[in-house]
């Protein structure tokens, strides 16, 4: 029987990157995927007539660009188009806009506050310099500290140096900024509730936290440190929906010799002699495989699918103890048309970018509530985008397809699965916020797929439906991510490799973890690396 | 509800439309929001009638802001380094203010318009910096860059121009002065200023009355050249004047990113700003360290040898630009009044001392082909064009 030189486990994009940098190098590699589709959470598919959705993931800032041009997604057919501007609708029936234009983009600051108008540049300069901070290191292996390996040493030296670099006040403001909540954060710039307010969603998405939680500024972070062509903290649209991205990365990796297999989900990892072997499918099929990169989530690789006796005790708790609490929905919908919202001018640009039907401070953090309480928001926090206003692929002519992103939404109602009419009603409750704006909006829905964590985890496989595989707290960065000791890709097992978004620098659809997985890997097989530089930031 | 949004294009000043009637190349930019024109006919035109006759720019997007209250004395002395207390009514005082690290956010002007009564006019917005500035201050800011029409009259005929519109006791207006005015039944403001580094005017007033305050300012002028002239001419007459631009020879320190490229006072050249003898002012502990421990930086004026404009050049301490650069030129022009290949860059102390020889290293294209230079250059005190006439009072008619 045929042995591959390394195995991957899940096409998702960090899984797809992984593999299709380790066939670059020369490796046989065969990538297995449970469903009958590639993508993982970076996946478009029709479910109604001529619709194309985003189903999980919707935008694209964060997939590096240094990947993007090594494997020349180019010429996979992805495309990446910016948008500007997000809207925020408010209760008293004004809205506040954000314009890509600076100038506009004052103008409509100042309608709130003058004050709020010029802090933004003093927010926009210090959220801009923790992301120049951690940039710099998203292509690159957390350094493990207490190793005192050279390479270790002078990557801390890097970091060390970095950090000094900023200067005594800046340096104490990064310390702050990292274990600092999102609404404090913006205390420190804003007065307007409904600024602050549309500024605080980065912090919280995703998370399992509330915008006051310690921890969520570096969440906005998160969101803010990508970028569009150079254009830092810009989203844009991959033409096609985001399956295009996953699809691009597929391509690259068949170009490099690489074999993908679909249908075939993974039952078991084989350990023989303290060392992987292969995997065992759900088919009963087993592949042998010299290495085993697993782009699962770490407590899906390491407690589903594999056995506790393979695997040290204190690593198998923290595992077990490793957060990746479910809080992200999604809400995909076919409308028959485009929807008004009267509140906006007719012909407003803001409808191109981000939708929210939230406007205080205070209902951000009650929908934090419900979810604590074991349920979802009954006022939520909806990022909803209609792609079709910039994407012409995703829908017939005239129609529009509109995806909408709520938080929170738990991964199980009180402890037990959801039910059926629970998830009609979360469903209801998404429409029911936008028709409060859109009086036409409810007539237009045609379809509508309606995902809660537990369908994420039941059909993408990422434990909890957790969508960053593990919360981005900082007990759960760096090298600390997925535990301490583990950080750089390497499993306590000969052979096994961890390459999804439980590593360094975590979730979003990024690729960053399954290339710095795929240079550690070809470091331990003493073989030239094909992974990128990253393109620094200076 | 069908509400108007936010105007999604360029504001209009008061003066756009008098500006419209002149212009015949429609060259505009955006500044602060609105249109403002490069040029209007020719900018070399209207750079000579700086120099040899009278321009007209339209400043009115300048921001400007009110202060006022019983402490707005206590609280402009707590804001910038200058002692305030000497700049009494009816005077106008150029400043710069720093943040807590004594790093220069913005320069601008201080109009103390009557008794306890100012204006602060700067290149960018600061309305957050100056009120969270008030805390303890019984004070009041009020934004004013709307309300507040205004308009540059510079160059040697300006004087004779303004006199000739009727503004009687002109001739009394000392460098730096203000006085107040009837326009048509409103206050018109003028004070003895400008970017030009010539005899020159500012002329603030409601913006209902532009127009009128500009046709009557352009028919007393008609025999005495004047001319609306664009930023292009203006930016040649500062450079000359050896004046900061934000965004050119400094950045404004709250927006930086970058560690080490904001600017002091001193190291922008402007210690005589800094007045240590008050007690308490924004930046200075810093500043006092920075005076005793030495700068990093040192703004120089240099008088380059040579026709080529050494725009963006590395600064070199020899000829052969071996080893590190010293620094960098942030503003460059061949002087037309003063047939000098001037410019305005940032140098590493110590170099960069009054009298020093650097070199610039100096790309310039002829014919699609690039060529490079080094150009020695002597390191100067003083503004490269400050003619006698700008402080002269009275001022003379040319």
């Amino acid at each position: 029987m045929k042995t591959y030189d390394a195995i991957v486990v899940g096409a998702g994009h960090n899984g797809l990157t992984n593999a299709a940098f380790l066939a670059k190098a020369g490796l046989d590699v065969v990538c297995v995927e449970k469903n009958d589709y590639i993508g993982g959470a970076s996946v478009s598919r029709s479910l109604y007539k001529d619709w194309i959705y985003s189903n999980c993931s919707y935008v694209c800032s964060l997939l590096r660009p240094e990947i993007f041009r090594d494997l020349e997604l180019h010429k996979h057919g992805l495309q990446i188009t910016p948008f500007g501007g997000s809207v925020q609708f408010m209760q008293n029936g004004d809205y506040f806009g954000s314009y890509h234009d600076p100038e506009v983009a004052y103008r409509e600051m100042a309608r709130f506050s003058r004050k709020d108008a010029d802090a933004y540049k003093r927010y926009s300069a210090d959220t801009l310099r923790q992301c120049r901070f951690i940039r710099d290191f998203l292509l690159s292996t957390a350094p493990d500290p207490t190793s005192f390996r050279p390479k270790d040493i002078l990557e801390l030296m890097h970091i060390g140096g970095k950090f000094r670099e900023m200067g005594e006040n800046r340096m104490y403001e990064t310390i702050r900024f990292w274990t600092m909540s999102v609404a404090e954060y913006l205390d420190e710039y804003f007065e307007t509730d409904v600024i602050k307010t549309a500024l605080s969603g980065s912090g919280i998405i995703g998370t399992a936290l509330g915008i006051h939680s310690p921890g969520t500024a570096y969440v906005l972070l998160h969101h803010y440190m990508g970028e569009v062509d150079g254009n830092i903290g810009a989203w844009g649209f991959a033409r096609g929906g985001m399956g295009s991205v996953a699809r691009a990365i597929a391509g690259a990796f068949r170009t490099y010799g690489g074999e993908l297999r679909t249908d075939a989900g993974v039952d078991r990892i084989i350990v023989r002699n303290g060392k992987v072997s292969g995997v065992a499918l759900e088919n009963g099929d087993e592949i042998n495989g010299r290495i085993v990169v697993s782009a699962m989530d770490a407590k899906r690789t390491f407690l589903a699918c594999m056995d506790k006796k393979d695997l040290p005790e204190k690593f198998h708790r923290r595992i077990r103890n490793f957060k990746t609490r479910g809080s992200s929905g999604k809400v995909n919908i076919a409308l028959d048309g485009l929807p008004t919202f009267p509140a906006l001018p007719e012909g407003s640009s803001l409808i191109h970018g981000d939708m929210h039907f939230i406007d205080s401070m205070e209902r951000m953090e009650r929908a934090y509530d419900d979810w604590k309480n074991g349920t979802w928001s009954k006022d939520p926090y909806v990022d909803a985008l209609i792609p079709t206003l910039t994407d012409p692929t995703m829908a017939p002519p005239g129609k529009h397809f509109m995806s909408c992103f709520v938080q929170y939404c738990p991964h199980q109602i009180d402890g037990r699965r959801w039910t059926e009419e629970e998830k009609d009603a979360f469903g209801e409750t998404v429409i029911d916020q936008i028709a409060n704006y859109s009086p036409d909006f409810k007539d237009l829905v045609l379809h509508m797929e309606v995902r809660t964590p537990q369908d994420i985890e039941d059909e993408i496989g990422i434990t909890e439906g957790n969508i960053f595989h593990g919360e981005l707290t900082m007990d759960q960065l760096l090298f600390n991510r997925p535990v301490p000791g583990f950080a750089q890709y390497r499993a306590p097992v000969s052979g096994l490799y961890l390459c999804g978004s439980s590593t360094h620098p975590g979730g979003g659809v990024m690729a960053a973890p399954g290339a710095n997985a795929a240079r550690e890997i070809l470091s331990d097989l003493r073989r030239p690396s094909t992974v990128p530089e990253t393109f620094g930031d200076d | 509800m069908n509400r108007q949004e936010v105007h999604q294009g360029r504001l209009k000043s008061p003066f756009h439309s008098c500006l419209e009637k002149l212009d015949s190349v429609n060259e505009w930019h955006q500044w602060s929001g609105y249109s403002s024109p490069n040029e209007l006919y020719c900018s070399d035109t209207e750079y000579f009638a700086i120099r040899n006759s009278t321009g007209v720019f339209d400043l009115t997007p300048m921001t400007k802001y009110r202060i006022t209250g019983p402490d707005a004395l206590g609280y402009l002395n707590r804001l910038v380094p200058r002692d305030m207390a000497k700049v009494a009514p009816g005077r106008v005082a150029y400043t710069v203010w720093c943040d807590d690290n004594g790093q220069v956010i913005d320069d601008g002007t201080i109009f103390h318009l009557r008794e306890g009564e100012y204006r602060l006019c700067s290149q960018q917005r600061h309305y957050d910096w100056l009120l969270e500035s008030t805390a303890g201050f019984d004070v009041t800011i009020a934004h004013e860059t709307e309300d507040v029409a205004a308009l540059a009259v510079q160059g040697p005929t300006s004087f004779a121009i303004l006199s000739r519109m009727g503004l009687d006791g002109l001739e009394n207006l000392k460098y730096f002065g203000l006085a107040h005015f009837d326009f048509h039944g409103a206050e018109l403001l003028v004070s003895r200023t400008g970017f030009t580094g010539d005899l020159g005017y500012e002329l603030w007033i409601e913006p209902g009355k532009a127009e009128a305050l500009w046709d009557a300012l352009f028919d007393a002028g008609k025999l005495h050249g004047i001319r609306a002239i664009g930023t292009h001419a203006l930016e040649l007459a500062r450079i000359e004047a050896g004046f900061l631009a934000a965004y050119e020879d400094f950045l404004p320190a709250d927006e930086t990113v970058r560690t080490g490229v904001s600017r002091s006072p001193l190291e922008l050249g402007l210690g005589w700003l800094v007045d240590f003898k008050k007690p308490n002012f924004n930046g200075r502990r810093a500043l006092a360290r920075e005076k005793r421990e030495g700068s990093t930086w040192r703004l120089v004026k240099l008088d380059i040898e040579g026709n080529k404009v050494a725009h963006a050049s590395y600064i070199f301490p020899n000829s052969r630009a071996s080893g590190d650069n010293i620094g960098f030129v942030t503003s460059a022009a061949w002087s037309p009044v003063c047939k000098k290949n001037v410019a305005l860059g940032t140098v590493k102390a110590p170099h960069g001392k009054p009298g020093d020889t650097v070199w610039v290293e100096i790309y310039y294209q002829r014919e699609m082909h690039w060529n490079r230079r080094m150009a020695k250059a002597v390191v100067v005190d003083k503004p490269f064009w400050a003619p006698a006439r700008r402080s002269a009072t009275p001022p003379g008619l040319y």
